[in-house]
């Protein structure tokens, strides 16, 4: 098409130019928002009308980590000139950070993100490791009502959460398994892996069986063939399942409000629960999110030739 | 030996080399031993995390049982389906989920076709604008929500500075909470739907075009007549997909609204199950709703080998 274009096709090229750019603004400003307001002083989070540009801080970070009361009196000077440099700034905001003994208290939000990531990367190792092997039975080995079974995997996926929580909270409850790690991870592992089930599938459908074969006439055993040729040709595919799965578990919300309260509760949960009534102080939560989301934005960018597969279960390929 | 025997050994022995199966199958385990072993963990997972809990809340789905009191389950046959059907208030929870589809689906179908129309052209930073494009469809539901409770604040909500609306009421309306929960939606997941569409574009053979150029075709006849018919298997498995999706959805009109006008079926059955503990109405209400979903699993699936037939 980018052969010879008429003027009034040059026009309308760009049209469509400028207005892919209003959308892209438009699309972005709420991420914008989000970052932007995570770097603000307290009180440009709310202003009438909007803080576009400002002095960049870091105080909302601060307080996201840190334990805190209102200051009743002044604080002393020589206790302002001893303070850190992130302290002073809790300091300037009429709060003091809470201490027991020398060690600074934390927040709920550093165990929530950690949760977070202990629960998101081990549900995905399994679910990922499970996934591939099981993905390579189907694809090599003949596996009678094979569509049908492929049918039942995917249909585990497609439950909606609120629907298996509420037995999952009771079989939990009887065995002692609400509010932990493992509870949360064998959710999160049986929800992803009929996912990478069937994107591994298509990743390994892709590898030419002569390979394998060639590697057993070689002498190669069957599994030897699997792990020395097959799992290596299969690399970028199992990165991109992991990526996926990760970002599934990452940003899961229905289950772990369902399912955790405070020892497992991981951040989505976690975040929304921190507003509370009247004055809420957005910056800080800006910050969580922001912190939150980072991992999300880096990986999406890292799979962005991936994202049409994995978003349709491996079944579209470019 | 005659040397005709020792011939026929000689190949026998030589066919048996050349027949990978048979070779490895000497040498450590059998292709069928290794079937097992890949396929049968993951399928005895799925039973027992997701099929074995389902037959469970089946069987409470007969009980009055209630799981914050200690008193045992009472048999009362069909009466939870009974009284889930005749409620008019479990209707409306239905009506407004039906409602929040038809809005959020059919804008991201719109948003997002037609914003991969404009984007079917090359232009500079084409796959960094796509990818940034494609961002809001990765976050985090609950936590991307409740910021958007921070855009759509009627006294200092960008939202409304931006449209000039003064001090519009959004999400504590009643009559406009479910739309500004919808259009949330629809920022989050026409990114999907335009991911879909530009694969389809994409997809188009280019003398199509050329042919109709050749022939005068306006751009109407070439949309419709080209363009629409190549890419709507895949419009359609992004409108299955997403209508399944938003007919499950909690996490958005959760967060952000408390309004009865939002409360779709998901959120009902949170609060029958979680806050009322009517466990055993609860788990009815879970069956009532997983029959639509694994119905319109069965069409996505349908679609989905379809397409990948082509």
């Amino acid at each position: 098409m980018a052969a010879v274009k008429t003027p009034r096709q040059k026009v309308a090229n760009q049209l469509a130019i400028a207005a892919v750019i209003v959308i892209a603004i438009i699309f972005l400003a709420p991420i914008y928002w989000i970052g932007s307001t995570a770097f603000k002083p307290r009180a440009l989070a709310t202003t009438v009308p909007p803080t576009v540009l400002f002095q960049p801080e870091v105080t909302p970070f601060v307080k996201l980590f840190t334990r805190r009361v209102q200051l009743n009196r002044p604080v002393e000077p020589e206790a302002y000139e001893a303070a850190p440099w992130w302290e002073k700034r809790i300091y300037d905001g009429g709060e003091r950070v809470l201490r027991v003994g020398e060690d600074v208290q934390l927040s709920g939000y550093p165990d929530r993100f950690l949760n977070s990531l202990i629960i998101a990367v081990t549900s995905t190792l399994l679910a990922v490791s499970m996934g591939t092997l099981t993905a390579y039975g189907f694809s090599r080995f003949r596996v009678a009502g094979e569509q049908d079974w492929l049918f039942f995997i995917l249909s585990t996926r497609m439950l909606p959460p609120v629907v298996v929580a509420i037995p999952m909270f009771l079989m939990y409850r009887v065995v002692g398994m609400t509010d932990t790690h493992i509870g949360l991870i064998i959710l999160y592992t049986a929800f992803n892996l009929s996912f990478s089930v069937w994107l591994m599938k298509g990743f390994i459908d892709e590898i030419p069986k002569e390979y394998e074969e060639a590697a057993l006439v070689d002498g190669y055993t069957r599994m030897q063939a699997f792990f020395k040729i097959v799992l290596p040709e299969a690399a970028t595919g199992i990165a991109a399942t992991a990526v996926f799965c990760f970002i599934t578990a990452w940003n899961e919300y229905a289950f772990a409000l369902m399912l955790t309260n405070r020892d497992a509760q991981t951040a989505p949960p976690f975040i929304p629960a921190q507003v509370g009534s009247g004055l809420t102080d957005w910056t800080t939560i800006a910050a969580g999110t922001f912190l939150f989301l980072l991992p999300v934005a880096i990986f999406t960018f890292l799979l962005r030739n991936h994202l049409l597969r994995g978003m349709s279960f491996g079944a579209i390929r470019k | 030996m005659t040397d005709v025997e020792r011939n026929r050994v000689v190949t026998t022995v030589a066919l048996e080399r050349l027949d990978p199966r048979s070779r490895a199958a000497a040498r450590g385990w059998s292709d069928l031993t290794i079937r097992n072993m890949f396929i049968i963990p993951t399928i005895v997972f799925l039973i027992v995390f997701n099929i074995f809990p389902l037959l469970y809340s089946l069987g409470y789905s007969f009980t009055d049982f209630r799981a914050s009191v200690s008193a045992p389950a009472n048999f009362v046959g069909l009466d939870n389906y009974q009284r889930l059907l005749s409620d008019p208030n479990i209707w409306r929870n239905f009506t407004v989920t039906a409602k929040y589809v038809i809005v959020s689906v059919g804008g991201q179908m719109i948003v997002g076709f037609g914003v991969a129309l404009l984007l079917n052209r090359s232009f500079p930073f084409k796959g960094f604008v796509t990818t940034l494009l494609l961002l809001p469809m990765m976050m985090s539901m609950a936590v991307v929500g409740l910021f958007w409770k921070l855009l759509y604040d009627p006294s200092w909500g960008i939202i409304n500075y931006a449209l000039g609306l003064g001090r519009f009421d959004w999400l504590s309306n009643p009559d406009m909470a479910l739309y500004a929960v919808a259009i949330t939606d629809i920022w989050m997941w026409s990114p999907f739907v335009m991911l879909l569409s530009l694969a389809g574009l994409s997809a188009v053979p280019k003398h199509l075009y050329e042919a109709a150029a050749i022939d005068r075709a306006s751009n109407w006849y070439t949309f419709t007549h080209i363009t629409l018919p190549l890419v709507s298997p895949l419009l359609l498995i992004a409108l299955i997909f997403r209508t399944m999706e938003a007919f499950k959805s909690f996490d958005l009109p959760f967060i952000m609204s408390g309004q009865p006008t939002t409360e779709v079926v998901a959120i009902r059955l949170y609060k029958m199950a979680f806050q009322e503990w009517q466990t055993g109405l609860s788990c009815a209400l879970a069956y009532i709703m997983l029959i639509v979903v694994i119905a319109i699993t069965n069409i996505y699936v349908k679609y989905l080998n379809r397409v990948k037939e082509r």
